[in-house]
């Protein structure tokens, strides 16, 4: 049996994330380090170091099915970790997220106003406005907490599916974010030099 | 003896690191984030790791040499 590590205990994470957005909008913005960290980690160390033992999101998805057995643990179909399917659904994230991005410099520069609401599955608009209140910060940067933590949201419910209906951490095989970093360790790291310097 | 063991399809492995966590053994890393890898050597064949895997690219072999 291996020892547990603090690392282990990292699925309390979402769950706080969550928690903290869902009284003060402000505290998506941590959402940033899940974005930044798997990226730092790829660019610099060239490995998927966040992803195998960091990410409280993966970590929840193989934590809930072994404590409450609510996974079907089948497998899934082979097209959700088939290469097309995981580029087509980072492309989609991206653009969705250029879109939170966007909809934070309209109102920045005044053209749009805040909208306190989350976007729940990109089309359903779910009020959200006690957890903001005005003046605290510029509200160009609550536009994108709101944008953020739907993002992160509707990832999460998607993932949670994911694991009910197949093997728990079904996410993992087409997270944007895994797909990302798979991609730049390729390009860090040669993948037959590697191979043929194990053989 | 026959000896049992995991074989990684690591053409599709998305090497998100399930099975490196759940083995047991302490069998498995993934390589450079590229894909997971197994130490035949110390792998047991038990199979936790093909039941874990979402992407399903984990078989059991058995070795008859």
């Amino acid at each position: 049996m291996k020892r547990k590590s603090w690392r282990d205990h990292l699925w309390v994470w979402p769950i706080v994330y969550f928690g903290l957005g869902f009284f003060n909008i402000i505290f998506a913005w941590l959402g940033m380090i899940d974005f930044m960290l798997p990226f730092m980690f790829a660019i610099f160390g060239g490995n998927k170091y966040f992803c195998n033992h960091l990410c409280g999101r993966g970590q929840l998805f193989a934590f809930l099915p072994e404590k409450f057995g609510c996974s079907r643990k089948k497998l899934a179909p082979k097209w959700l970790s088939s290469s097309w399917f995981r580029y087509c659904f980072l492309i989609f994230f991206m653009a969705m997220f250029a879109s939170v991005c966007w909809q934070s410099w309209l109102v920045f520069g005044g053209t749009s106003s805040l909208r306190e609401t989350v976007r729940l599955l990109w089309v359903m608009n779910v009020p959200w406005d006690w957890a903001y209140s005005a003046g605290g910060v510029p509200e160009w940067a609550a536009q994108f907490a709101f944008g953020l933590y739907s993002l992160m949201l509707t990832s999460a419910i998607i993932g949670l599916i994911m694991m009910a209906l197949y093997r728990p951490r079904t996410w993992c095989t087409f997270c944007p974010i895994g797909t990302v970093t798979q991609v730049i360790c390729r390009l860090k790291n040669n993948p037959s030099r590697l191979e043929s310097t194990l053989s | 003896m026959a000896k049992r063991f995991a074989e990684f399809n690591t053409r599709f492995c998305v090497s998100c690191g399930a099975c490196m966590n759940v083995c047991p053994k302490g069998a498995i890393e993934i390589l450079r984030g590229l894909h997971a890898v197994v130490d035949k050597k110390i792998c047991v064949g038990c199979g936790t790791c093909a039941r874990t895997c979402p992407a399903g690219v984990i078989e059991v072999k058995t070795d008859e040499a």
